[in-house]
């Protein structure tokens, strides 16, 4: 049976004379993987720290099923190199009343041989694996994840995202998470938003990667090249780019009546 | 027998370097060099409201401190200028403002080089006190928000989701600072109370596994600085502060010949 963890309700928010979410509404629920998906700048990372309490949107509610515990990652975490930390010490921060040695949770999330390490000598895969953990500490029933990839090479990504996969089934926990690409991360999501500023479209992946709004968004072409991507990463990225620059400009136009409907 | 005012200035110079090796190490963590130089550049302007309230010159100084601490706490949340230009306008502009206040009591004579650059030979017991008192309140202080603030210097978002009274630790930490720049004054004086926080600190840095182990080094070195600048300054006559972090670099220099274990 589902029930809903976390329920977000007509969300605006506006920052200054910029609007960065517009009437979002987005449930998950439990055991769940909900991926946002969209361009740079259409708000990813706000939603997620509106739906993580951090940022009070302008209007609309954010709602938590009671005892609910929600494992942040963060996107990146600056160590300074200053900083003498090991990665034991820093999980040992985390605020909790933790049974579990932190062996084991390292072997969870597969990195038991960086214990020992200071934290400004992993690399990035590394990082993200011990962020996991971190967030794992608390027994979360939701885990919110920003860009959990970024800085990974692509072997690493894949492998982060059936580690999120495995995560979800072993711990029964709903994921909601962040990326900038739908490919990568449609084998391990159950539903997937498409955003920029508004919710552009949603559904399973295969729905959304088939939807005028998302090539519009993403490019017409964007879905096509699926195998192309893993090949030729760098070239396409660019490909990538340019074509989002190009599509932005229809895009608002296309968009406008969800912005007339607000001034009426 | 050792003379009293040496006496007076090695345990006054040991105080302050108990405070400043933990405080210092989280200047350096948080890359708040240029912050701790905007405060106690102000400090100036605490010595002029001291004579103006005719209240002790280093509750003055505290005051100061501390008003420019919320103001800066403060203005973080504006977006018109970003934080480094901000801290360069209050920093200089307090510093000059003070120059003037000072300037403008007629009465008012101050031993200027003093409050610049430290006179910890001329530390009297009144000294002593607010030192070990003030500076007792602030390790307290640190002692007691120490774990929630190793947790926001590595990522405030994520203390924030897990529960860490994040904004009022930072408040908390920026009131200890300024008020261990308003005692690390009369020993280093205002222009150099920034290294003797981050000298220290940064010399532990390459022994240190754990920020516990950095900020205790961090106290162990900075009180050499001290015995090593004070003896230099009684003997050879040299200005005190400036010998403290001469001996400071020194022992720096030294630590980064030292091959790691």
């Amino acid at each position: 049976m589902n029930t809903a963890l976390l329920n977000l309700n007509a969300i605006n928010l506006v920052l200054g004379e910029r609007t960065l979410l517009e009437n979002i509404n987005l449930q998950l629920n439990t055991a769940e993987i909900v991926t946002i998906v969209g361009p740079n700048g259409a708000g990813k990372t706000s939603l997620l720290r509106v739906a993580l309490g951090l940022q009070k949107p302008t209007s609309g509610t954010v709602q938590l099923a009671d005892n609910i515990t929600i494992g942040y990652v963060p996107q990146k975490i600056h160590i300074d190199p200053t900083f003498p930390m090991t990665v034991r010490r820093f999980l040992a921060l985390a605020k909790t009343a933790h049974k579990k040695p932190f062996e084991e949770l390292l072997a969870e999330v597969g990195a038991e041989h960086i214990i020992d390490a200071p934290l400004h000598t992993l690399s990035g895969g590394e990082l993200q694996r011990l962020l996991m953990a971190r967030a794992l500490i608390r027994n979360p029933n939701i885990l919110v994840l920003d860009e959990p990839v970024q800085g990974v090479d692509v072997h690493g990504q894949s492998e982060l995202y059936s580690l999120i996969s495995r995560v979800r089934t072993e711990r029964n926990c709903a994921v909601l998470m962040v990326s900038h690409d739908l490919h990568l991360v449609m084998s391990s999501t159950d539903r997937v938003l498409c955003l920029n500023q508004h919710i552009c479209c949603s559904g399973t992946p295969e729905v959304v990667v088939s939807h005028p709004a998302y090539a519009q968004l993403f490019g017409k072409h964007a879905a096509s090249h699926l195998a192309l991507y893993v090949h030729e990463k760098s070239h396409e990225h660019k490909h990538a780019l340019s074509q989002e620059l190009e599509h932005s400009h229809q895009h608002n136009q296309l968009c406008e009546h969800s912005g007339g409907k607000k001034s009426d | 027998m050792i003379d009293d005012f040496l006496l007076r200035a090695l345990i006054g110079g040991i105080g302050v370097a108990l405070v400043a090796g933990p405080f210092g190490s989280f200047v350096v963590w948080r890359r708040l060099a240029y912050f701790g130089d905007t405060l106690s550049h102000s400090a100036l302007l605490g010595v002029a409201l001291g004579f103006i309230l005719n209240i002790n010159l280093t509750l003055g100084i505290f005051i100061i401190c501390q008003t420019l601490a919320i103001l800066l706490f403060v203005s973080q949340y504006q977006r018109q200028l970003t934080s480094d230009t901000l801290l360069g306008i209050l920093s200089h502009g307090s510093l000059s403002l003070g120059l003037v206040a000072l300037a403008y009591m007629d009465d008012v004579r101050i031993d200027l080089v003093g409050y610049l650059f430290g006179d910890i030979l001329a530390i009297s017991a009144t000294d002593l006190y607010w030192i070990y008192g003030a500076g007792g309140v602030a390790l307290l202080g640190l002692m007691w928000i120490w774990k929630p603030l190793l947790s926001i210097t590595i990522h405030e978002d994520l203390a924030r989701v897990e529960g860490l009274p994040v904004d009022r630790t930072n408040w908390l930490f920026l009131g200890l600072i300024a008020l261990t720049v308003a005692i690390m004054m009369k020993v280093v004086g205002m222009l150099l109370v920034t290294a003797l926080l981050i000298i220290p600190a940064a010399t532990a840095r390459r022994f240190a596994s754990t920020p516990e182990m950095m900020a205790i080094l961090a106290i162990v070195i900075g009180c050499f600085s001290v015995i090593g600048g004070l003896l230099g300054s009684y003997y050879y006559d040299t200005p005190s502060g400036p010998s403290i972090v001469v001996s400071g670099c020194l022992l720096f220099l030294l630590s980064i010949i030292i091959p790691r274990k």
